[in-house]
């Protein structure tokens, strides 16, 4: 079976034109509303963060400061681009395309709508996994390519979050996938009667913190580090290409908060309102939630980002995984409302046990 | 990371943020909404009264820049100084008020106006008639208690932060 | 936390120049950072990018004329630096200052210091990667403080206020009222501010334990300040060496026992709300009368030396003045207190990552202006 064939089944029957109509379709829909979501976060990121802290936020260009957005893309696509001489130019210039094109990989597995999505993979959460740390390549090209020492380190510091939060992250999903007994985006926002965020409490805080770590949100903004590596990985980049760089953060920080709700707050679904409004009512306020922190928190260190993964999420997705499989398998058939408490008393022991055996390891090394 | 409060203490800071968005912001929307300035405000001009002066170049002395310069002839008729020319290289002053301060016939004055931003830096050095006040360039209280008693209040951070909001 | 162990994969080290522009260095300073992956192995300061040669300067202006130049030392607590010098002067030139003239430079040299203190914890905290928001909060409270300088002196940052014998100016009629509405209002921020910050985990993990300053150490390299006063040296200026009339109010010296980024914080927090009871206390004794003594705007010392120093927001600032009874000094040294709390920097980093470098660096508290001079 070719891929194209393969691909069709997905496709609802009543499609007219067949295949490839619905992939030109999705295909346009899914680049406006990454391009679209992306000013629409910068915007909240930035008047959110704005009112946290006292002061207005971009209010000038447009009505209400809407075109601030615009504004800064238009300016930024103006500006020269600048290569250092030491940059190795290929990898340089290659770095964005990488870093970016997975992230739009990530929306063809997303329902925005019920059956409305470019495939409906039976392999969908799989695929996001897969393909979401493919931007980290991208991110250490830059890092390497610049022959820059900030953008090395920076680039150093995501290779090595991204490697150990995988790990929880997959973890925490897996135990969404044992209750809907399915890998595809669809089945699983079909089998949220409940909301996954409360039958798994403690998945869907596993979930959320790796998500931040993986995109590099604050407080685990340690590629950036503006205050340490002045801008991380994209130091040496201007013009379009930092545009780009600065699509895929924003990109991915909606890639994430649409797989969140997907699949711990039950997607489209939800009453009075179309669907697809759900869908993106859903992740702008998981969006917020993330800018949220951002305002809130400093930044961790590098040990302590690792510690944190392999020390306190990962015994702390293995238990969440444990006791889901336990549920599953020996009381099929009761309903999910007594999973509810059950998983959030498991939660609050597991944060309580885990903080108070939780220890980051050392700080101060010997020279 | 020691979560000696089980986390307690991130979610404390959240709470504090999220309260922060329901006040009222501290900034003010500078060329529409504007503040009154200090009544003792030392902006960046100086103001000359050629009456008052008597060329006795005090001012000239307790510069710190070395920026004001006087140029005077004797006046045989009336029997004193003529100052034939006073001229300040303001781009040079760093308007710390000290010449408002040494001027024994308060004929300096600091100016009250801001936004006196110049193309060119000739155009900071002021002589003679450019230096006297006008409405453009109208004087502050500085070191000057009865003009400042005439000046506007001053708009204070202190007032706007327990103020309602609108 | 603080366990030290050794280093398990060495890497070959590389040489990271970190400053003169970088957004954390405060102002131009430069550091060489050896690394090791992550790890600092030794750094090598540089500084002098923003010498202006103040002290040389000083030696061609009259004594009054200098007081705008240090202004420009300590940008972050001008008013501070302007007490300091008069305090030497007068000493050298033994000129008595008013009651009233005394307190008004208490009330406005506290204030500074609270100012001081919310763009050093500010700052801090923004080094340590919290984006801003303590930072504009704390410097919302700033705001509110400048606002009384602006009304004071007529400038904001660089206050010039402070005179040879006094103070330039008496108070507003408006000063004292705006002043007894702010110190609620900062009780009130402070309050709300430890709330957010105080148990922070990550702030904790990232400040509790780092870049320890030992006692002993802190005393070699002449340590003085908040900076001192975390390491657990008990050493207050106002207390010790009293000028002015520090002796008349009653504060504690909050110090701290671990001397690490933590304590710093604490420190500095917890002498804001000690200089905001010293402010409660002295604005209800300000007297009356004359604010500055009937001194000429040019000045001749007799022949000698003074030595005057003060408890400035960030440490012991002292003003080493030579007069040889002409109308400028005949040298001036200036004991910056940033310059040499930036001493220890270096036994203080090593061994740390280089995200601590930032932090421990930031909870110095240094201003470029002070160091280079």
């Amino acid at each position: 079976m070719n891929a194209v064939s393969y691909a069709a089944q997905a496709v609802p029957a009543d499609w007219p034109g067949g295949y490839w109509w619905h992939w030109l379709f999705y295909t346009v829909v899914i680049i406006v509303f990454v391009l679209v979501m992306v000013m629409g976060a910068i915007y909240i990121e930035r008047r959110g963060m704005g009112r946290m802290q006292l002061r207005y936020g971009p209010n000038r260009t447009g009505p209400f400061g809407l075109l601030q957005p615009v504004a800064d893309a238009l300016k930024v696509l103006l500006k020269e681009n600048i290569v250092p001489n030491v940059a190795d130019k290929i990898v340089h210039w290659l770095a964005p395309v990488i870093a970016f094109t997975p992230v739009l990989l990530i929306f063809a597995v997303i329902p925005f709508q019920n059956g409305a999505l470019l495939t409906d993979l039976n392999i969908g959460i799989l695929f996001i996994v897969a393909v979401s740390s493919i931007s980290t390549v991208g991110v250490f090209m830059a890092g390497w390519g610049s022959g820059n020492k900030y953008s090395l380190l920076g680039a150093m510091r995501n290779v090595a979050a991204v490697v150990s939060y995988e790990i929880p992250m997959v973890l925490a999903i897996i135990g969404v996938v044992i209750f809907t007994g399915s890998l595809s985006t669809g089945a699983i926002v079909d089998a949220q009667d409940i909301p996954f965020i409360l039958v798994q409490p403690l998945g869907f805080l596993i979930f959320f913190i790796a998500a931040s770590a993986e995109i590099n949100r604050s407080p685990f903004d340690l590629m950036e580090a503006d205050s340490e590596l002045t801008a991380g990985f994209h130091t040496e980049y201007s013009g379009m290409k930092f545009a780009m760089f600065y699509l895929v953060e924003y990109a991915e920080a909606i890639a994430m908060s649409a797989i969140i709700t997907t699949i711990f707050l039950s997607g489209w679904r939800g009453p009075w309102l179309p669907p697809w409004l759900w869908f993106i009512i859903k992740t702008i306020i998981v969006f917020f939630v993330m800018v949220w922190t951002r305002a809130t928190l400093p930044r961790v260190r590098i040990d302590q980002l690792m510690a944190l993964a392999w020390k306190f999420l990962f015994p702390a997705a293995v238990i969440n995984l444990f006791v889901s499989a336990i549920e599953v398998l020996v009381w099929p058939d009761i309903s999910q409302w007594i999973f509810v408490g059950v998983n959030i008393a498991v939660a609050v022991i597991a944060i309580g046990v885990g903080t108070k055996m939780f220890k980051p390891g050392w700080g101060k090394v010997a020279v | 990371m020691q979560f000696k409060f089980f986390g307690i203490g991130m979610l404390k800071g959240l709470a504090v943020t999220i309260l922060h968005i329901f006040r009222r912001p501290s900034t003010s929307q500078y060329p529409e909404q504007r503040l009154n300035i200090s009544r003792r405000s030392r902006g960046n001009e100086l103001i000359w009264d050629r009456e008052k002066c008597t060329g006795c170049a005090t001012c000239a002395k307790a510069c710190p820049q070395g920026v004001i310069e006087i140029v005077t002839s004797t006046d045989m008729a009336d029997n004193k100084y003529k100052v034939e020319t006073y001229r300040v290289d303001t781009g040079y002053c760093i308007m710390c008020g000290l010449c408002v301060e040494a001027c024994p016939y308060d004929a300096l004055y600091l100016g009250y106006s801001f936004e006196k931003a110049k193309y060119r830096r000739g155009e900071f050095v002021q002589t003679n008639d450019e230096l006297k006040e006008s409405p453009q360039r109208p004087a502050s209280g500085y070191f000057h208690p009865d003009i400042a008693k005439k000046l506007p209040k001053q708009t204070l951070l202190i007032e706007k932060a327990t103020e309602k909001r609108k | 936390m603080t366990t030290t162990q050794e280093i398990s994969l060495q890497t070959e080290p590389f040489v990271l120049n970190m400053g003169p522009l970088h957004p954390s260095t405060h102002g131009v300073y430069r550091m060489r950072v050896t690394l090791d992956g992550e790890v600092v192995l030794d750094i090598e300061p540089m500084f002098g990018y923003l010498h202006r040669g103040i002290e040389k300067l000083m030696e061609e202006r009259t004594y009054t004329g200098c007081i705008p130049l240090t202004d420009r030392l300590d940008y972050a607590s001008a008013m501070g630096n302007n007490l300091a010098y008069c305090v030497a002067v007068e000493k050298l030139a033994k000129i008595r200052v008013p009651e009233r003239g005394e307190y008004i430079r208490v009330i406005t040299a506290e204030m500074i210091r609270i100012a001081n203190h919310c763009l050093a914890v500010g700052s801090m905290l923004n080094d340590a990667g919290a984006l801003g928001t303590p930072f504009f909060y704390l410097w919302n409270e700033r705001e509110k403080l400048y606002d009384l300088f602006e009304m004071l002196c007529g400038q904001r940052v660089l206050h010039n206020y402070i005179r040879i014998g006094g103070v330039s100016q008496d108070l507003p009629d408006e000063f004292l009222p705006a002043l007894e509405k702010f110190v609620p209002q900062l009780h009130k921020f402070i309050n709300e501010f430890e709330f957010f910050l105080k148990q922070n985990e990550i702030l904790i993990a990232r400040a509790q334990g780092v870049g320890v300053l030992p006692k002993d150490v802190a005393l070699n390299c002449g340590i003085s300040g908040p900076l001192a006063r975390a390491s657990g040296i008990k050493r207050d200026l106002r207390k010790d060496d009293p000028y002015s009339v520090y002796d008349r109010f009653e504060f504690d010296i909050p110090t701290a026992e671990n001397g690490d980024c933590y304590d710093r914080y604490r420190v500095r927090m917890e002498e804001m709300k000690q200089s905001l009871h010293i402010i409660d206390q002295a604005i209800k004794k300000v007297p009356g009368g004359p604010f500055r003594a009937k001194v000429p705007q040019i000045i001749r010392p007799p022949a000698g030396e003074a030595y005057g120093h003060i408890e400035g927001p960030k440490g012991e600032l002292g003003f080493y003045l030579v007069s040889d009874n002409s109308i400028a000094p005949y040298r001036c040294h200036i004991r910056s207190t940033s310059f040499i709390n930036l001493t220890a920097l270096r036994q203080m980093v090593k061994g740390w990552k280089i995200a601590d470098l930032i932090v421990i660096f930031g909870s110095i508290d240094i201003t470029m202006g002070e160091v280079d001079r």
